[in-house]
């Protein structure tokens, strides 16, 4: 793993703009986003945003010093160095033309993943893991020519564990 | 609704809320300038006996006076204003207000939430537009969020580093009706600052002080926002530590303490910027390295241990590390840092060090040039040197513009008092002097308030002259009249080989007939023996005055650290 990937998991204000403060601090300061995504919580008057930054020590510390500054800002944790899951969904529109669709289909079963849609030259798979997964499918079904890629953005939560 | 609907209904309308949620905090003076949908806020304003409206002329004005009201006072400086182009011309004072951590609440007219988003007249997102220049903001939704919202307004632009909050208030909103009550205390759970130090870390700056040989008390302007000076000093003298002060922090220590040794950075003295650079433990209060103070931050006292008060955890270890990181209070922490040194009972052996410093500083004393350096000429360092000396050191304000004539203020007017010494330090704003004179001369009416101004800045918002006739604010303008962006004139003419691209003002107005059309007193003065007598009119005048004052073009502020270079590397009038 890039050792200067760090996992923020940001839990905020479900309030309208707080998502804008929040990437515009972290663009504002330099920093680059690799992956984001945000959603409601348990208690519907909070959101939670998982971040998914490439940045140096230095660099990170200012991020998370930067953040926790926000009012809107509950709290952050650092998921990086913890055991945490990380999950992301993807769907592949892929070329299938009737006399390969059944190999398509195989490689989507042996990644536990599902046809979601079915056309007559293309299916539309949904996979969700861990990157290494995702990559590796990706490759396979690169094979028969990828036409389109949506993913939601990675999200991370802690491992039970720590809370024993 | 109308009001008198809402009235009996025993009910006020959202535009009275607002103005219900002002006077509950104690607001005594509004800076401001209407427009349509600011209209029923100014339409309740009217009915207050409490509140008094300053009517500035320009918007960034306003927010310049509510800023200089709010550094002259330490309290909250409040400016409204309309939407659209209202709210857009906020932007700067807003921003120079955030550089500096000055608790300001800027209020806002919006057009009625059915139209946000659709471009309709006057309508400008400028909850969106300061998102990165202020410490918080509100869009607000409903009137019966106005209270709960001022509450939290006040409370974060007040406590921890303080800063502007913005509150947007859909006109809809403010027509609506609502029963108001007023909250005691604010209650966000997402904000928490830390104000007490941690004790382990206390105890760390203590031993590292006590043994230091060669330690600096660095002042920054977080120890004026935290009302540390007396700590400070106490620090200083009772632990025989040298101190250095920031442009920010100007006034924290008095000037006539044996123990300041002036002020730091790129044009601060050789003296004080050797003492930092040299020192063994720097101590830094409420300071943030800024680049202006560090020059090249690789070079910046190499072999000084650093500890770190800042009530922001965001700002230590942001530019240097600190050996002794310890967040909190400058007040607090200073407390606490004093009872471990007192209960410890070891003072560091500092004499050497202080008489080193002494030394330095009579071998390149900041006034590198006399009087007769330039004869027949006005000398500014001179000219500011003798104003020093006839200011009140408790009566007074100064205040400065942007440029030259704010570093030759720094440098040679004397400042004995906190909160006596207002300048645009991060933003470096150029028209933000003689509207925070104003503020300042509107808070504290029995100060003499008195801007350093160069000939540039002041043209920026020169309409404010009209706010201070109209208010009698008793603002003193000195202006030191190069006819040149006398600062860029100066780089250009060490760094550019003298091609003033777009820096001379040629075709200046006349002061004088410029000021007396504002019914200010004005008079010109051209030669140096003239100086002092003019200050002493100006002194005693009642009412605004502005000293046009001729200096020479090429001029030049010394010591001058250049960008990027180390503190040692700076260059003087005289070779060094
Ligand atoms: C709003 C703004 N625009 C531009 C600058 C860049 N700037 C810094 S100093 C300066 C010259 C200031 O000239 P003047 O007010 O005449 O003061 P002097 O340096 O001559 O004392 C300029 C243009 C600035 N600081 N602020």
């Amino acid at each position: 793993m890039n050792e200067n990937k760090h996992v923020l998991s940001v839990l905020v204000e479900n309030k309208s703009g707080v998502l804008s403060r929040v990437i515009g601090l972290i663009s504002r300061r330099g920093f680059n986003i690799d992956s984001l995504s945000v959603g409601p919580t348990e208690d519907p008057s909070r959101s939670r945003i998982t971040i998914i930054v490439d940045a140096d020590t230095e660099a990170y510390e200012q991020i998370v010093k930067q953040l926790n500054k926000l009012v809107c800002v509950y709290k952050l944790q650092d998921l990086t160095n913890d055991a945490y899951i990380e999950r992301e969904l993807v769907l592949f529109k892929v070329n299938a033309p009737a006399e390969r669709r059944s190999e398509v289909i195989e490689v989507a079963n042996l990644f536990r993943a599902s046809i979601v849609d079915v056309g007559a030259s293309s299916l539309t798979i949904e996979a969700t893991g861990s990157q290494s997964k995702l990559e590796g499918l990706e490759e396979l079904l690169g094979a028969y020519g990828i036409k389109e890629i949506t993913r939601t953005g990675k999200i991370a939560i802690s491992r039970n564990s720590k809370e024993a | 609704m109308a009001k008198g609907e809402a009235k009996r209904q025993g009910k006020i309308t959202g535009a009275q809320a607002v103005i219900a949620s002002l006077e509950a905090e104690g607001v005594e003076v509004v800076f401001g300038y209407p427009g349509g949908q600011a209209i029923q806020m100014y339409d309740a304003l009217y009915d207050s006996k409490q509140l008094r409206h300053v009517l500035a002329r320009h918007e960034q004005g306003a927010v310049h006076e509510a800023d200089g009201y709010a550094r002259a006072t330490g309290r909250v400086g409040v400016a409204l204003v309309t939407s659209g182009p209202g709210a857009t011309n906020t932007v700067t004072g807003i921003a120079t207000a955030y550089m500096d951590s000055v608790p300001i609440v800027v209020v806002t007219g919006q057009v009625p939430r059915s139209v946000i988003g659709t471009d309709s007249f006057q309508e400008s997102d400028i909850v969106g537009i300061t998102m990165p220049v202020v410490k918080h903001s509100f869009l607000v939704k409903s009137a019966a969020d106005i209270a709960r919202t001022f509450k939290e307004a006040f409370h974060i632009a007040s406590t921890g580093r303080p800063g502007p909050v913005l509150i947007d208030v859909p006109s809809d909103i403010a027509a609506q009706t609502v029963s108001f009550s007023y909250p005691e205390t604010a209650n966000i759970p997402s904000y928490r600052p830390t104000y007490k130090g941690n004790a382990r870390q206390v105890k760390a700056a203590a031993k590292l002080v006590s043994q230091a040989a060669k330690p600096v008390l660095y002042v920054g302007g977080g120890v004026i926002a935290s009302g540390a000076s007396d700590l400070v000093c106490r620090l200083a003298r009772e632990y025989r530590i040298p101190v250095v002060t920031t442009l920010m922090a100007k006034g924290a220590v008095p000037a006539s303490e044996p123990l300041n040794y002036g002020p730091i950075g790129m044009h601060g003295s050789k003296y004080g910027n050797r003492a930092l650079n040299r020192s063994d433990v720097i101590i830094a209060v409420g300071a943030r390295f800024s680049d202006r103070v560090t020059g090249n931050p690789e070079k910046f006292a190499p072999h000084a241990a650093v500890i770190h008060i800042d009530i922001d955890p965001a700002e230590i270890g942001k530019v240097r590390a600190a050996q002794v990181p310890i967040v909190g209070d400058a007040s607090t922490v200073l407390a606490s840092l004093l009872d471990e040194l007192d209960a410890k009972g070891v003072k560091p052996d500092t004499q050497a060090w202080i008489a080193q410093l002494d030394e330095w500083r009579e071998e390149f004393p900041i006034l590198e040039k006399g009087a007769d350096a330039y004869p027949g000429l006005i000398v500014p360092e001179v000219a500011l040197a003798a104003l020093s000396g006839m200011l009140d050191p408790h009566g007074s304000i100064v205040v400065t513009e942007v440029g030259q004539n704010q570093m030759w203020a720094a440098q040679f007017i004397d400042r004995e008092e906190p909160r006596t010494f207002l300048t645009s330090g991060g933003l470096g704003t150029m028209g933000y002097g003689l509207p925070a004179a104003i503020g300042a001369a509107i808070a504290l009416p029995d100060k003499q308030v008195v801007l350093v101004a160069g000939d540039g800045s002041l043209q920026m918002n020169s309409q404010e002259m009209a706010t201070a006739a109209v208010y009698g604010a008793n603002v003193k303008v000195v202006v030191l009249d190069n006819r040149a962006l006398g600062m860029v004139h100066q780089w250009q003419r060490l760094f550019y080989e003298g091609r003033y691209s777009a820096t001379e003002l040629a075709d200046n107005p006349d002061f004088v007939k410029l000021a007396e059309a504002y019914s200010w007193q004005a008079e010109r003065v051209d030669a140096p023996e003239q100086v002092e007598a003019a200050f002493t009119r100006m002194l005693a005048a009642e009412g605004p005055y502005l000293i046009d004052m001729r200096i020479d073009r090429d001029q030049s502020v010394f010591p001058m650290v250049p960008t990027g270079a180390s503190l040692a590397e700076a260059i003087g009038a005289v070779g060094v």
